[in-house]
């Protein structure tokens, strides 16, 4: 008897670990960071802890929708670099307006995801393998398109004069607090209310728990599949947006460190008060999981090489709680 | 000394408990050397939970397990091997490696753990170990094949095999006919009776009453977490053990009803697919349930995907209400009235993970979405809640996840999400698959009343019994092809049988 009351109480506290394991990690992780940094918990430094993780987040976002279909994007990073290319290359190559250049990337973005998800549905290669051989095209597609170098203004263009474009200061403004932060934020309730309470985003439940089921059921899985991937790389692509409005260059693979990160993110968020499914506050609470993460240990002064370390390790927590939990 | 009879494993006061449940409750078993044992019951009777205990599988039992006569500790499923316990549970394929030979999956065990300091495997020797164990068995399998070339019942008989080749005293076989056609059947029979003449013991469980007839001594019959009764076969009735089963007497399991037979909703006609089907010619009326009767194999599920436009057709239509229909997914399928509760119930039927709300109102979301797609979720609950009740699905609450509940409520679950749907025609595969008595009652008597309410009804299965029993004609499909029409009226279940297996 006594052993089974026993059992039955690891259980639970497992259980909650499961649950409530990210936020108790994100308190404890305030806790140590604010008692040894008093410069940790003041407001300015929290605003920028929410400003770092905005790319983040909203990448993680794209992969969190290609997760719910039961996919996977991995090619997330890379689209971020072509959209990055795009929109820098629209203002300082070809001297265009914001919305106009905004639109071009998230057209790209758009095709990418157009790419990838008929690649996936049509020639029905898995997600995971697909996304990794696209991960490398658009990788090298965002490269060629800056002839392998970065985009910046005042630029030497091919021909030996200086490139004329200019970024309009209304664009760097969406890359500054409080913009960056409102627009994540924005994001973020759009997509939780759109897999939470709409039809579409309990077809993509549905279809990640069992297609099988949910074709059976007359449920249009391939064009749900397609939207999945569609969304991934347009949240994808806004991430890179906003990534060059607050660098305003276009770095060679800028997109390409996001990808860990944000996969970190939404894998943690699936255990997330106890969804047990990829779903965006969850992957919002595994962002900030991160941002803290890495905002405390600059602030202890560790080394930034050895962020890649910590992170990676943050990712396997997340995957041994979802894997460990599925037994 | 009587071999034959010597009490090999005794089992008592065995008692084992999982939060919330006492699955077994203070069981004592025992089984013969050169016996076959039956063990029967409904889903959750404890029959697995027994096997698993006496197979090593679960450790934390109370009471004592006896093996001729000497007190043994069973912990780990190695204990039991070693005692001569061995078990073949349902899911070959599972215990199977695919792309290695019949030789080395039956001697898996030995390469594995005999292997010692030696490298290299010496081929010969291997197959003619393996070869020797199946002629034992009188077994027909080349050593050489791969096991993804086998049919599911040569798999069991490696399976077998690989048992038998270590110590073997006692042979567990785990609902070992349920994917079985009936020839395989009678070959899985004829080995048991083998080993059961080398004095080796058998437990037998089984959802099919009639086989433990052909092949068992004994049967014992679990309820709730017990054994309720044990028998010698010779002095019961399959009658008995279904209410020893369900613990209440047996009413008629095929409840009678009057149906009106109204005009023709469906008719098929040369429906032939790129997979199996050929020449396929039926029809359906309003209020009519028709059988499709077929062995496994026989192309029934085949013909339930065709017309739910899950194949690729060379030829054919489909008409409906007088229409063409064109199909080319179960979305357009599901679109056109129709409704299919498919034959693989976890993999195709249940979302496992989300509650039963969700799984009824996947099928028509579309009545709970308002503007832009937002979902209704007081409407979505309170109609999950009026099925429930009228299918009296057994579960706390209507938040359960489905994978929890048990095989029959499943399957309540997965019909009752087209109930509320405009579905004109309903598509049973094998829908009493893995369902116990009690609950295949409950699911002729919705069936019956889909048809009373001037649905069509569509019913594949290869428990021809069944089929007799709900449909009001038949169509037995043998290979692909739909060989004879027949009137339930004036056949019997000797005449089904010997159109399906090819008869003419």
């Amino acid at each position: 008897m006594s052993l089974n009351s026993k059992e039955k109480k690891s259980f639970e506290i497992f259980d909650f670990l499961y649950k409530y394991g990210t936020v108790v990690t994100i308190f404890i992780l305030i806790i140590i960071f604010g008692a040894s940094q008093k410069n940790f918990l003041q407001p300015s430094n929290i605003v920028n802890i929410l400003r770092s993780i905005s790319i983040v987040a909203i990448i993680a976002i794209g992969v969190t929708i290609s997760l719910t279909v039961g996919g996977f994007d991995l090619s997330v990073g890379s689209t971020a670099s072509v959209a990055n290319a795009v929109v820098v290359s629209m203002f300082v190559w070809h001297n265009q307006v914001t919305w106009v250049s905004i639109i071009a990337a998230l057209a790209a973005g758009v095709i990418i995801g157009m790419i990838n998800s008929i690649l996936i549905v049509k020639m029905k290669i898995p997600d995971m393998l697909l996304t990794l051989a696209t991960m490398f095209i658009f990788q090298g597609v965002a490269l060629t398109y800056t002839r392998g170098a970065t985009i910046s203004k005042n630029m030497i263009m091919q021909n030996g004069s200086f490139a004329l474009g200019n970024i309009p200061d209304f664009f760097v403004k969406l890359g500054q607090v409080p913009w960056i932060i409102i627009i994540m934020i924005t994001i973020i309730v759009i997509v939780h209310v759109f897999l939470t309470k709409t039809k579409h985003g309990r077809y993509m439940y549905v279809i990640g728990g069992n297609i099988e089921a949910a074709r059976l059921l007359g449920i249009p899985v391939n064009k749900y599949k397609i939207y999945a991937y569609v969304l991934s790389a347009l949240f994808a692509a806004i991430g890179g947006i906003i990534l060059a409005a607050r660098i305003q260059t276009a770095e060679i693979n800028a997109g390409a460190p996001y990808l860990m990160d944000a996969v970190a993110a939404a894998y943690i968020g699936v255990s997330v008060g106890g969804v047990g499914k990829p779903n965006a506050l969850g992957t919002f609470a595994g962002a900030i999981l991160i941002g803290i993460l890495q905002n405390g240990l600059i602030m202890l002064s560790v080394p930034y090489y050895m962020m890649d370390i910590v992170k990676g390790l943050v990712l396997a927590f997340a995957l041994a709680l979802t894997y460990w939990k599925k037994k | 000394m009587n071999t034959e009879n010597t009490l090999f494993l005794d089992m008592k006061n065995i008692s084992i408990e999982f939060p919330g449940v006492k699955a077994l409750d203070n069981v004592s078993f025992t089984a013969k050397l050169g016996k076959v044992q039956a063990v029967v019951g409904a889903n959750g009777a404890g029959k697995s939970t027994l096997m698993n205990v006496l197979s090593g599988a679960y450790n934390h039992f109370t009471g004592n397990i006896f093996i001729d006569g000497s007190k043994v500790n069973i912990k780990v499923p190695a204990d039991a091997k070693k005692l001569g316990i061995q078990v073949v549970y349902q899911e070959v394929d599972t215990a199977l490696i695919p792309y290695l030979t019949v030789a080395e999956n039956i001697l898996l065990d030995d390469i594995v753990n005999n292997m010692k300091d030696k490298l290299f495997l010496n081929w010969r020797d291997i197959h003619k170990q393996a070869a020797q164990v199946l002629k034992k068995l009188n077994i027909d399998i080349s050593t050489k094949k791969y096991i993804y070339e086998l049919t599911l019942a040569q798999k069991q008989m490696v399976l077998i095999a690989r048992s038998i080749c270590t110590k073997c005293k006692l042979l567990i076989l785990d609902e070992p006919t349920a994917p079985l056609s009936h020839f395989e059947t009678e070959e899985l029979f004829r080995v048991v009776k083998d080993l059961k003449n080398n004095n080796v013991g058998v437990i037998f469980i089984s959802h099919r009453l009639p086989e433990l007839f052909q092949i068992c001594d004994e049967v014992a019959v679990m309820r709730n977490g017990k054994i309720v009764t044990k028998r010698n076969i010779v002095e019961t009735t399959q009658n008995q053990i279904v209410e020893d089963m369900l613990g209440r007497k047996l009413e008629d399991i095929f409840p009678k009803c009057k149906k009106e037979k109204g005009n023709r909703i469906l008719e098929v006609v040369n429906l032939k697919d790129y997979n199996k089907l050929k020449d396929i010619n039926l029809h359906l009326c309003r209020g009519e349930i028709i059988g499709i009767a077929g062995l496994v194999g026989a192309g029934k599920t085949e013909l339930c995907k065709a017309l739910f436009g899950d194949a690729k057709l060379i030829s054919g239509k489909i008409i409906l209400e007088g229409k063409n229909l064109i199909l080319k997914s179960p979305y357009d399928a599901v679109k056109s009235g129709l409704a299919l509760i498919p034959e693989e119930r976890r993999k195709e039927g249940i979302l496992a993970n989300e509650s039963i709300v969700t799984n009824i109102s996947a099928a028509n979301i579309e009545t709970f979405s308002k503007h832009f797609g937002f979902l209704d979720f007081v409407g979505e609950r309170n109609a999950a809640k009026k099925i429930i009740k009228t299918l009296g699905i057994q579960t706390p609450d209507e938040n359960r996840a489905v994978g929890l509940l048990s095989g029959g409520n499943q399957q309540k679950v997965v019909i009752g999400k087209w109930l509320d749907t405009n579905a004109k025609i309903f598509i049973f595969d094998e829908p009493t698959k893995g369902v116990d008595v009690g609950a295949k009652r409950e699911i002729f008597n919705l069936i019956n009343k889909l048809a009373m309410d001037g649905k069509g009804v569509i019913y594949a299965s290869c428990e021809l019994s069944e089929i007799i029993g709900i449909a009001d004609r038949i169509y037995v499909i043998y290979d692909g092809e739909i060989v004879k029409e027949l009137d339930t009226d004036s056949t019997s279940e000797e005449e089904l049988l010997f159109y399906s297996t090819g008869g003419k």
